[in-house]
């Protein structure tokens, strides 16, 4: 029987028919603009609306703090450069980590090529920020903290309301990248005080290229789209409609459903985690072993290398994703597994499989039944293993 | 992405191992990826009769390794020495050009391993 076990989550989710459901209409009947003033715009306004108190109520802000946009790279770009452009007057510098998406990092990266000053905390073995760090890094001419609410690698989920804490004190604006905890964590943005977040529908069973920001009332940002009067003339261009309606109805499902789901994605994550463990010797679990997103496995396997990992396992039905250097495009390992100190060697040999909440148990058990076999055959071919009586060592 | 030839050589590669008391062994390393490629020569008369490869790498190295040793294997060292990673990666039917550096690494590694062979054949003359 040919599988298909989709275990790449954290990539991207497949659409759930409720949500499908909910966006049919706006894709064939009602195709109006909502900034027309006909019966056909009323009805795409009404509909946005709903959508945007959906979100809202998700993260417990307010209904006029939420701003509809492409995804959870544009909501990063806006967040950082609209702050930045907005208050380069009080300072020019800001405050990220390490192991940021390269959608905060080469944002930082861009600003720094024009002007503005960059510090990037480094991370413990687990991946976490350390929240007196952030105080420490804090200038007079601070003018950002940006720090993601889970790391979309390993999983490790930082202490958010715990730098929020600091960031309040200091009246330095506080923005996290949560596109990989939304849906997953719950989320209070005035407990936490959290200024900016960015979230993705796809990430959630929702649609492709629609995301959101919440933006504090009061914020000082500037657009990042100049054009039409949408969202409150903070993001120019006739709205995404369908994709809106999607990501309402999916953040909206997610979090009825939540305590269900992380229940389920945890026992699952776990039984994978301690499966492999058991099951093949020098590997190495990549993240904080508690504080992590329920569908995230992450794991080094000493002397292998992860693209021929990854294409072992598909030729099996297995759909993951590696952090190799083979994998990057650019030939170097994850930014992320090295923040975390991982060896080069170490952290080619990595793999990340992120669960959904259709996995079953069945389709774990199949995995801990091929995954062993695999690893052998590969390391059989490595000139790093060499096997003694079971044991193994570098040559 | 991959041919179904890659894919062949990848799953089923041929001469993986190493080979006891060889007459050469090159082991190089992928400065661009940091992959790692070792191969061992048991070479008569000056034709490579056995040769056998360990790789720790991505699926286009495992895939050129195999077919390096099996394109080597009978020939001559001068025959051998002729082979070029574009002539390794023509006989897998192409490899992405992301993956091409993969294929020097196999051509590196034959040509050292050579090389060795070459070294010791002198040292024994010299004794
Ligand atoms: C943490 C994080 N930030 C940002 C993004 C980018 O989101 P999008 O693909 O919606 O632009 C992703 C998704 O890959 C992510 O995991
Ligand atoms: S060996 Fe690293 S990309 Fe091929």
């Amino acid at each position: 029987m040919k599988r298909n076990i989709y275990l790449d989550h954290a990539a991207t989710t497949y659409m759930k028919k409720e949500v499908l459901e909910a966006m049919m209409p706006y894709l064939t009947q009602n195709y109006g603009n909502p900034s027309s003033v006909h019966s056909f715009g009323r009805e795409a306004r009404k509909a946005i609306d709903k959508a945007r108190e959906q979100t809202a109520k998700a993260l417990k802000a307010r209904f006029d703090e939420i701003f509809f946009t492409g995804g959870g790279t544009e909501s990063d770009n806006w967040a950082i450069k609209g702050v930045a452009l907005a208050n380069q007057n009080k300072g020019k510098h800001i405050i990220t980590s390490a192991i940021e998406h390269h959608a905060v990092l080469y944002t930082c990266e861009f600003l720094e090529k024009n002007g503005f000053e960059v510090t990037y905390l480094p991370v413990d073995s687990y991946g976490m920020v350390d929240p007196q760090d952030v105080e420490k890094a804090i200038r007079p001419d601070t003018i950002l903290v940006s720090i993601m609410f889970a790391n979309n690698e390993i999983g490790t989920i930082q202490p958010i309301k715990e730098i929020g804490a600091i960031t309040k004190e200091k009246g330095v604006y506080f923005h996290t990248d949560a596109v990989q905890a939304v849906g997953h964590v719950d989320i209070d943005v005035n407990d936490m005080n959290i200024d900016l977040l960015s979230l993705s529908a796809h990430k959630f069973y929702g649609p492709k290229g629609v995301g959101a920001l919440y933006v504090r009332k009061g914020t000082k940002i500037t657009p990042l789209l100049h054009g039409g009067a949408q969202e409150r003339n903070r993001r120019a261009g006739t709205e995404n409609i369908p994709g809106i309606i999607g990501l309402g109805k999916a953040i909206e499902l997610a979090y009825e459903n939540m305590e269900e789901n992380n229940k389920h994605l945890i026992r699952l994550r776990d039984k994978l985690i301690n499966g492999i463990m058991d099951r093949i010797d020098d590997v190495r679990l990549n993240g904080h072993p508690t504080l992590r997103l329920p569908g995230n496995v992450n794991m080094s396997f000493e002397y292998i290398e992860g693209e021929s990992l990854l294409l072992s396992l598909d030729l099996k039905g297995i759909a993951a994703s590696s952090g190799s250097a083979c994998t990057s495009g650019s030939l170097d390992p994850s930014h992320v597994l090295l923040a975390i100190g991982l060896s080069h060697e170490i952290a080619h040999g990595s793999l990340r499989m992120t669960l959904g909440d259709e996995n079953t148990d069945e389709e774990i058990d199949y995995v801990l039944e091929v995954l062993p076999q695999i690893v052998q055959r590969l390391r059989e071919m490595s000139p790093l293993f060499i096997q003694e009586k079971g044991g193994c060592q570098y040559v | 992405m991959y041919s179904e030839k890659v894919m062949d050589h990848f799953m089923n590669p041929r001469n993986v191992g190493e080979i006891e008391n060889p007459d050469g062994v090159g082991e190089v390393g992928n400065a661009k990826c940091g992959d790692i490629m070792r191969i061992s020569l048991k070479v008569e008369n000056d034709v490579i009769v056995d040769v056998k490869f360990k790789t720790f790498g991505c699926g286009a190295a495992i895939a050129t390794s195999s077919m390096a040793t099996e394109l080597v294997k009978g020939k001559t060292i001068d025959e051998a020495l002729t082979i070029t990673n574009k002539a390794v990666a023509d006989a897998l039917d192409g490899l992405p050009p992301v993956k091409m550096h993969c294929s020097v690494l196999a051509e590196e590694a034959i040509r050292k391993a050579i090389e060795d062979y070459k070294e010791k054949q002198k040292n024994k003359v010299g004794v």
